[in-house]
């Protein structure tokens, strides 16, 4: 275990230290700020580049580890990646140039707060991903909130308040419980390193009782499930979308709502897999729920950018699917998806707003026959709606073929109705397309639109390009992940084997929790 | 005088105490020979004096242990106590030295009035003794009752001081009662014996005294009173609000942390064993003051008074912590305190400026564009807004992290159902807190909004509060190890 200063605590600060840098500008110089702004992120994904090079894909560890001590002897400032988190801090880090430079013109109202906001939510981001220490976690899983807030709340459209205090108010509500259960945790084993408890549920030095796993469970899962978000708690999701500019649609769809899934990969499953396995019938439908509500309800929106919103909930339907379907095909799938997702839905949401940057509004009887004016976008446009709807061999294909194929093998029937929802995506995507980009044009304001300028077509190039490869060269993304899913589930397996050897409680008064474990293993750690 | 050596270790133990009435009494006989123009000294003596009580309490710390006969220990707990009780008046004192002068109020009596209560702070933290305690309590309270009413010429400061006033002899009568109580069953007010009594009593009869849990009841009136907790929480929305901003800064830190401390010396220490028995109460009134507090709060227009309902909260966090009457729950209500009394200082610092001469502009709406007009006072505003919600990285969240696994440690159902109503308890604050700062950065500024440039002390206590916060926050484990300590120098049971 390294404890020199590695790699990703560079990639998670990075950012942070660039916002010193733009402190040091004076708040009017924007197009300094914006330059800067853009070669910090530039650089960032650079540097994370090299994580990519020093991965090891047959390792099944956690690498590029870097452990301090923190507070007392319990919290550790402890990072480290593996194949499920490698990608999602790269997707953090492509995404974050796209986001600063569609931001370019778009935002001119105290563009330095911006620019902070968006690198601070990326330092945050990247933190949530790397922690593998459960306070650590929960600091940038929290913290990461304030920055998403004020780019909502400062840079957004006309209900950006609502939507900044929905946000928040949802996320902190679901946060707080999983706050406690993390303590609760802390309690049971007397640590917050995420390695340290797997391994003491694994072995049977600390079990939980079925009342208090599922307790602790539903804590976690209730956070992530708001984060996704899973159907019923995908309320604030469309009036985020809707409200915020086009850099936090991207970032919020793109990496933020990763979280949730990305939590309940990390923590809901390996820590608490009996509880995960009894829950996961419920989860199923809940995820098809999400899969088919989300398309029929993207179906009838006037408003291009939370018909996009929509597709989110549905999408990551998949996601949470092929999570609690639980085998490693599927779990692959929805890792790969998670990715797709980000990349695609992060084009849309680029696309949406260049075409509001024009029109100022996203209402889809505004547009019509903009494929005549702006031939370029529009390509560009269609290009990505075919990769949100899975066509082979773009790369939304390959993850929602994989989660469908890992569920057929235990679910048949939850896949046929997840089929559906694939279904419904070319429906609505193609009917949007139609109403936007095909016919007659119907609105005069729209016949001298001007094409794609060269950022933006930068910016959709190499969206495209990367839709295209990860398409293609799935493999080089799967080979990476196949370890570290397979761990996931063989872990699940240890813990529910530890825990079915596990002495049985005492029948009598029900306890909440266990009794309480020898005094010399749990000792007040607070403090050396 | 028999004894010098003893009596001058008496005096060394008492140091903080005896510095802040010297510096306070200075303060008085300097007061008519100083030129109204240059009374602002006064209250750079005043600041010294507190400066020159901290470095008393490192004195003292070199040499802990009780002094007259057990009635005042000094021991890491009080000098804990101590350090957050002169820091908060240290910080409150040079947040007034402006708003007195633009008030037209600058008066040495001021300052002294300041360092008389920290004393009676001081006293409170490290009595060993329950009549002690009550002094420390009525000289505390009865310099506070005057400092709420300094804005003599308006009418809702002499409103706040009357109702102050009132209420609190009202309650600091109770407490005395109450301490009647305990000496009518355990013969002995001091601490220690009354806890050796409470426990032969309970080794031979099963229960505990009930004369003593009736006294136990009453002193809780007085003391929920002073820390704000529900049910005696009436009083405090309207003193917070009436009360020059500086002394309501004042009136929510300090003699809120002093009075928690002899309460866990009451409850933890003496009344100890019979945790099990006090437990409901505090329970309760904990809950009860949660919801009144952040419900209340929720619908306030005036920052004053959001910030006051606030502070009832947040006592009833505290008293979560408090309730689990552990070593580890005293290190975080200790914590909390030191987290607590900076956020608290430094908010109501912020209010004290943005109020403007007469405090006319108190309403949430005239903050609107700040976050724009002066963004380093928004942002020092916002940073303890976020430490109150009890955001990560700052002292706010640790304080609710300990406090909360403080009362999860003990593995009890009743604990794990405080916790949770605690924890929803900090969303419902999430929102009144978020609207200030929405209000800040995401509104248009208002036309008549007059930018003034924030005094050097002001800056310096608003720089001192922020970077606690941030340290608490990023760095606790130095505090927390004080914390600890002091926790452990209480006999706790």
């Amino acid at each position: 275990m390294q404890t020199q200063p590695s790699l990703l605590t560079v990639v998670t600060f990075l950012p942070l230290l660039s916002v010193a840098a733009l402190l040091l500008l004076r708040a009017d110089d924007h197009l300094w700020i914006r330059r800067i702004a853009l070669a910090a992120s530039l650089a960032e994904f650079v540097v994370s580049l090299f994580l990519l090079r020093g991965f090891d894909a047959a390792e099944s560890h956690y690498q590029f580890e870097e452990v301090h001590e923190w507070i007392g002897q319990a919290i550790h400032y402890h990072m480290g990646v593996d194949g499920i988190s490698l990608f999602l801090v790269l997707l953090t880090t492509f995404l974050t140039p796209l986001a600063v430079v569609c931001s370019w013109r778009s935002i001119h109202e105290n563009v330095q707060g911006f620019f902070i906001s968006l690198l601070v939510l990326e330092t945050g981001l990247i933190g949530v991903f790397v922690s593998l220490d459960l306070f650590l976690f929960f600091v940038f899983w929290e913290a990461m909130l304030i920055p998403m807030y004020f780019i909502i709340g400062m840079w957004g459209h006309e209900h950006r308040i609502y939507a900044a205090v929905k946000f928040i108010l949802y996320t902190m509500f679901g946060s707080i419980l999983m706050l406690v259960a993390i303590l609760w945790l802390f309690n049971l084993t007397g640590t917050f390193d995420l390695q340290d408890i797997q391994a003491k549920l694994q072995a049977g030095i600390v079990s939980l009782a079925p009342v208090t796993e599922l307790l602790l469970f539903g804590a976690f899962f209730l956070a992530f499930a708001i984060k996704v978000p899973l159907f019923p708690f995908h309320t604030w999701l469309p009036v985020a979308h809707t409200e915020a500019p086009t850099a936090g649609s991207v970032i919020l769809a793109g990496v933020m709502l990763k979280l949730g899934t990305y939590g309940m990969l990390r923590f809901c499953l390996p820590l608490f897999p009996d509880a995960a396995h009894r829950m996961a019938p419920l989860i199923g439908v809940l995820a098809i729920i999400g899969i088919v509500y989300g398309a029929l309800v993207a179906t009838v929106q006037h408003d291009l950018k939370r018909l996009v919103a929509y597709t989110s909930v549905s999408h990551l339907g998949f996601v949470v699917l092929g999570i609690f379907a639980f085998s490693t095909v599927s779990i692959e799938g929805a890792i790969y998806q998670m990715l797709n997702h980000g990349v695609t839905t992060g084009a849309l949401f680029l696309g949406v707003g260049m075409l509001y940057d024009r029109r100022h509004t996203h209402e889809i009887k505004e547009f019509g026959g903009l494929a005549t004016p702006m031939p370029v976008l529009m390509s560009f446009f269609l290009f990505i709606s075919l990769s949100s709807l899975a066509l082979p061999p773009l790369n939304g294909f390959i993850g929602e073929f994989l989660v469908l194929i890992g569920t057929f093998e235990h679910h048949p029937i939850w896949a046929s109705w997840a089929a559906s929802g694939a279904v419904l995506s070319a429906i609505y995507l193609l009917w949007a397309y139609q109403r936007v980009a095909l016919g007659e044009i119907r609105v005069d304001a729209n016949r001298t639109l001007p094409d794609a300028t060269t950022r933006e077509r930068a910016i959709l190039l190499s969206m495209a390009i990367m839709i295209l490869f990860m398409g293609i060269a799935s493999p080089l993304f799967t080979k990476r992940m196949e370890v570290s899913t397979n761990s996931v589930l063989h872990q699940m397996e240890r813990a529910r084997n530890a825990w079915r050897s596990a002495p049985v409680e005492p029948a009598g008064k029900p306890t909440v929790v266990l009794p309480r474990p020898a005094a010399a293993r749990i000792t007040d750690r607070w403090v050396p | 005088m028999h004894f010098p050596a003893e009596q001058l270790l008496n005096l060394y133990r008492l140091a903080p105490e005896v510095v802040l009435c010297v510096f306070g009494m200075l303060i008085m006989v300097l007061d008519p020979l100083v030129e109204a123009a240059n009374k602002q000294v006064l209250g750079w003596l005043g600041f010294a004096g507190a400066l020159a009580a901290l470095a008393a309490v490192r004195l003292m710390a070199n040499d802990p242990g009780p002094a007259y006969s057990r009635l005042i220990v000094a021991d890491p707990f009080s000098i804990f106590v101590h350090v957050v009780t002169i820091g908060a008046a240290a910080l409150a004192i040079l947040g007034s030295l402006n708003y007195l002068d633009s008030e037209g109020i600058q008066r040495g009596e001021y300052y002294s009035l300041v360092l008389f209560a920290t004393a009676g702070m001081g006293i409170l933290a490290g009595a060993n003794e329950l009549v002690t305690a009550f002094i420390g309590l009525e000289m505390s309270s009865i310099s506070t009752y005057i400092l709420a009413g300094f804005r003599r010429r308006a009418l809702e400061s002499n409103e706040a001081s009357l109702k102050y006033f009132l209420l609190g002899s009202f309650a600091t009568a109770f407490f005395l009662y109450g301490i009647a109580m305990v000496y009518g069953a355990a013969g002995s007010t001091k601490i220690d014996d009354v806890q050796a009594f409470l426990e032969s009593w309970q080794a031979a009869n099963g229960t505990p005294s009930a004369l003593a849990m009736l006294g136990l009841g009453l002193m809780f009136v007085g003391l929920g009173f002073k820390v704000v907790a529900a049910p005696f929480q009436i009083y405090a929305p309207d003193v917070y609000q009436g009360a020059p901003s500086p002394v309501t800064a004042l009136l929510a830190s300090a003699p809120k942390a002093a009075t928690f401390a002899v309460m866990l010396r009451i409850f933890c220490v003496a009344f100890g064993g019979s945790a099990h028995y006090w437990f409901w109460a505090i329970a309760v009134s904990a809950v009860l003051t949660m919801f009144i507090g952040n419900l209340a709060a929720l619908v306030q227009t005036n920052v004053k008074r959001m910030l006051a309902y606030s502070s009832i909260a947040h006592a009833g966090y505290i008293l979560v912590a408090l309730a689990a009457s552990t070593s580890a729950g005293v290190a975080a209500v200790l914590f909390y305190l030191a987290a607590y009394v900076l956020m608290k200082v430094g908010a109501f610092l912020v209010v004290t400026h943005l109020g403007q001469q007469g405090e006319k502009r108190l309403e949430i709406r005239d903050y609107a564009g700040l976050g724009m007009k002066q963004p380093l006072l928004a942002a020092s505003f916002s940073l303890f807004l976020l430490s109150l919600l009890g955001l990560p990285a700052t002292g706010g969240f640790l304080g609710k992290f300990f406090a909360f696994q403080a009362a999860l440690y003990l593995r009890d159902p009743r604990f794990v159902w405080l916790v949770v109503i605690a924890a929803l308890n900090s969303v419902i604050g999430a929102y009144y807190y978020l609207r200030v700062i929405i209000v800040m950065y995401f509104s248009e500024p208002s036309g008549d909004y007059v930018q003034t440039a924030v005094a050097p002390a002001l800056s310096l206590a608003l720089v001192l509060a922020a970077a606690g916060t941030l340290y608490l926050g990023l760095f606790p484990a130095r505090v927390l190890i004080l914390a600890k300590a002091a926790a452990d120098s209480l006999s706790l049971r």
